[in-house]
């Protein structure tokens, strides 16, 4: 009996000393040399994944770093310049600071500014809408609306705002990892510089008709007019095929294409509301009657609470106010969770040319509740 | 009973389904309709390279002059299809779904034909050309495969060197449920399309010709037997009824019992398949000189007041089309060019016919509107189901997740994109939907591996 013990013992551990030696043995013949430094890079790189440097993933990244001789073109967008001048140190080099990216979107063709001209009920995929024809509005061009991007998204940047039918994309969250522009079949999201103090403006709209037609099935379309390219003293917009983009580079933000533009298609984010001396002048008279006019209306509504004044801020157009309440806690509540920076990519606060004298109104009461807020 | 076997119709061996049939517009003869007051012509009408318009706006055009030449080998002349001034040459929407590049015809009052064509009825049944002459003339009047590919006609016919076409076949299969234009063409212009065969095989220099029928248009193949007895090298074969018999690769396998290798055309197993109505345009076109600028388009649909059979100019508004029929039904839902199974739901009624409409379905709201799709059952009725013998489940969900290599290796480019397996899943899996999105990244990945 005890032998049988005593025998199984040895030659159960002698077993496990000669296996032990022979793996030592593999273990020390066969080692992969691997530079230390790429799981110390690896480390540091922010482990998404998400492969918006254009590497695979984040161990892919650091070996590359780690074998590219010159790494000023390469850069983690989620990481940011943080992260990057960590990397620098742990190789040895300089890296040079770049401006941090958003994705911003290209089109504004809400349901109110685009009427649906027909029914699409095949794959709820863009890319397979976007195959079969050109959308279920007139505009070609524009937001298709079935959220491929936002399934891209690893981030929880985006959402599908149900009121406009367009994506939203969340600025705090947003890594510029291009995962939904590469995911956007018609192209209208892009990533765009931040900006200084995140301030930034961008054509929102994509449409290359002739000015009739992309009027026609959208009112807030660029029908490439050129009117901002006379205001602009920087060239740093060019019309081309009827739609006109703004050169971020040269842009020095002052606001005066924004308020010419008659359709609304040039968006401003995160800039305070509108001055008396931003407004151009020959738009001075119609201005004052609105004031005249709000101030009266000011008396009547003056007790505004504060959720209704974030909420017409996230969204001019639903400031149309009173009506659609839910509509407004919703958007508020999202407003609440990004401390001051908004998140909602419409605070197109110059609606001044619009046509209904009740927007007018309306808007200009928000505006002064929130100078006051 | 051994006759019963012996009798079997022809049929490819593969999947296949049998949908109702519904032609609802058989027997009825065709009808000419009346030029509008404008016509858009597409310069996009078949498949490849657009055509470049060398018209200017102003000009004055004759009916049948051409007014778009090709821009490139696999491209397609287009002619006026009436006679007017050039009101404007943009954007319009055509049946792609996109505004693209359009001439726009303001039709005069009395039409004028362009000099040398033969606008009259009479039969011409003697081939005066010669086999580059007769080429010469296809490429020139702009025939294109009018089955629904649009695929012009003369690089099918321009055998390439090293190859050799042993057999022609005709395409008189209309497999499509609704779509009777074939049909009634085979019917009331058996005697051109006769000339027509005739004149292909003359271009393709081939001794043996065989018309395909699917065994539902009984008068049209009688018809065409007693046509094809005077002829020897013509034999009619009644097909099986079974979708979908006119894919051209189903045709052949059905036929001549060759099966077009994966990657492969026709013409790597010996024969060229035209359809009928391309066979009577070729005839016209070779024979009157008439370029093609007209076509026959089945109007249909249940609730449609009158279905028919209509001869129509390219570039006449669907619209026109539909008024002609009795008009838009209440009830309708979509207005599809094409046939149920493989056609296209039209998101506007001013879209022009071009060369490759071949009918305009109404369907009601109740038969158009998709159920909600369900998960997969594993039930494998669209891998039975699927004539080119791919696994449409499988593809559906490796195109969902990206794995292009993984669609490329399990053949996605065969796909003939004919519907049967999303139309037999009883989930209502969006299959051909995804499938076709594979289909198009995977080419797009080819082009961009050979550019590199």
């Amino acid at each position: 009996m005890n032998q049988t013990i005593i025998i199984t013992i040895v030659s159960l551990s002698g077993l496990g000393a000669v296996a032990a030696m022979i793996l030592y043995v593999v273990a020390r013949q066969f080692k992969v040399e691997t530079d230390p430094r790429i799981d110390e890079i690896e480390e540091v790189l922010p482990a998404t994944n998400c492969g918006g440097c254009g590497q695979p993933g984040c161990r892919a990244f650091a070996e590359a770093l780690v074998n590219a001789t010159d790494i000023s073109d390469m850069h983690c967008p989620v990481g940011g310049n943080e992260v990057m001048k960590q990397v620098g140190d742990i190789l040895g080099v300089e890296v040079e600071e770049k401006d941090p990216y958003i994705a911003v979107l290209k089109c504004s063709g809400s349901f109110e500014h685009r009427k649906k001209t027909n029914i699409y009920d095949g794959a709820p995929n863009c890319t397979v809408a976007a195959q079969l024809y050109g959308g279920d509005t007139g505009c070609s061009y524009g937001c298709v609306g079935l959220g491929e991007c936002v399934d891209a998204c690893d981030f929880e940047a985006m959402y599908m705002d149900e009121n406009t039918g367009l994506p939203v994309i969340i600025e705090d969250k947003c890594t510029a990892c291009n995962a939904c522009v590469k995911a956007c079949p018609k192209d209208i999201i892009e990533l765009w510089p931040r900006g200084r103090k995140n301030k930034r403006i961008y054509v929102a709209c994509m449409n290359e008709d002739k000015g009739g037609i992309a009027k026609k099935y959208c009112s807030v379309a660029c029908t490439g007019c050129e009117k901002c390219i006379d205001e602009c003293k920087y060239d740093s917009i060019v019309v081309e095929n009827n739609l006109a983009v703004i050169d971020p580079e040269k842009c020095k933000l002052c606001k005066k294409c924004v308020y010419v533009c008659k359709s609304n298609s040039i968006h401003m984010i995160n800039f305070p509301p509108p001055k008396e001396k931003d407004r151009p002048p020959k738009e001075r008279p119609s201005r004052k009657l609105a004031q005249t006019k709000a101030e009266v209306a000011e008396v009547e509504v003056s007790e505004v609470d504060v959720v209704k004044v974030a909420a017409s801020k996230a969204d001019v157009v639903q400031a149309k106010t009173t009506e659609a309440d839910s509509v407004k806690d919703k958007t508020s509540e999202v407003e609440t969770d990004k401390a001051n920076t908004s998140d909602i990519e419409n605070i197109n606060i110059k609606n001044e040319d619009d046509t209904s004298a009740d927007q007018k109104d309306s808007k200009d009461i928000s505006s002064e509740n929130e100078n006051k807020a | 009973m051994f006759m019963f076997i012996f009798n079997k119709l022809k049929t490819f061996p593969k999947g296949g389904i049998h949908p109702p049939e519904a032609k609802l517009s058989a027997f009825k003869s065709i009808e000419k309709i009346s030029l509008p007051a404008n016509v858009k012509i597409p310069i996009s009408q078949h498949i490849g390279v657009p055509s470049v318009p060398v018209v200017e706006r102003g000009e004055a055009v004759k009916t049948g002059q051409i007014i778009d030449k090709t821009g490139g080998f696999v491209s397609a002349n287009i002619h006026a299809p009436a006679s007017g001034k050039i009101a404007k040459i943009s954007e319009e929407m055509d049946v792609s779904g996109y505004r693209r590049m359009s001439v726009m015809i303001r039709v005069d009052k009395e039409e004028q034909w362009d000099d040398g064509i033969d606008t009259t009825d009479e039969l011409r049944s003697e081939i005066s050309l010669n086999r580059e002459q007769i080429l010469e003339k296809i490429l020139e009047k702009g025939i294109v495969g009018m089955g629904g590919a649009t695929f012009p006609s003369h690089i099918k016919l321009n055998v390439p060197r090293g190859k050799k076409a042993d057999v022609l076949i005709i395409n008189g299969a209309e497999c499509e449920p609704y779509l009777t234009a074939d049909h009634q063409l085979m019917l009331e212009k058996s005697e051109e399309l006769m000339v027509g065969v005739k004149i292909l095989m003359k271009a393709l220099d081939v001794k043996k010709a065989i018309i395909g029928i699917e065994n539902n248009k009984k008068d049209a193949i009688d018809k065409l037997c007693k046509l094809a007895e005077k002829h020897d090298d013509i034999a009619v074969e009644a097909l099986k009824v079974q979708y979908p018999q006119g894919g051209e690769k189903q045709l052949i396998k059905a036929l001549i019992n060759r099966e077009v290798p994966s990657g492969k055309l026709p013409i790597d197993v010996g024969t060229v398949v035209h359809n009928v109505g391309t066979t009577y345009a070729v005839y016209e076109a070779v024979q009157k000189n008439k370029p093609l600028i007209e076509r026959i388009v089945t109007v249909t649909g249940k609730s449609v007041k009158n279905p028919g059979n209509f001869l129509v100019r390219v570039g006449t508004p669907v619209s026109t089309l539909i008024e002609a029929a009795g008009g838009l039904p209440e009830d309708s839902g979509k207005v599809i060019n094409g046939g149920p199974m493989m056609g296209k739901a039209l998101n506007d009624l001013d879209i022009p016919v071009t060369k490759g409409t071949s009918g305009i379905l109404i369907l009601p709201e109740k038969e158009s509107s998709r159920s909600k799709s369900k998960v997969c059952i594993r039930c494998s009725k669209c891998v039975s189901s699927c004539p080119m013998g791919l696994e449409p489940f499988y593809l559906m969900t490796a195109v969902q997740r990206g794995m292009n290599d993984e669609i490329e290796n399990n053949r996605i480019l065969d796909c003939i994109e004919c519907g049967s397996c999303a139309y037999i899943c009883p989930s209502n899996r969006e299959l051909l939907d995804y499938i076709r999105l594979g289909k198009s990244t995977v080419s797009n990945l080819i082009r961009e591996r050979q550019s590199v």
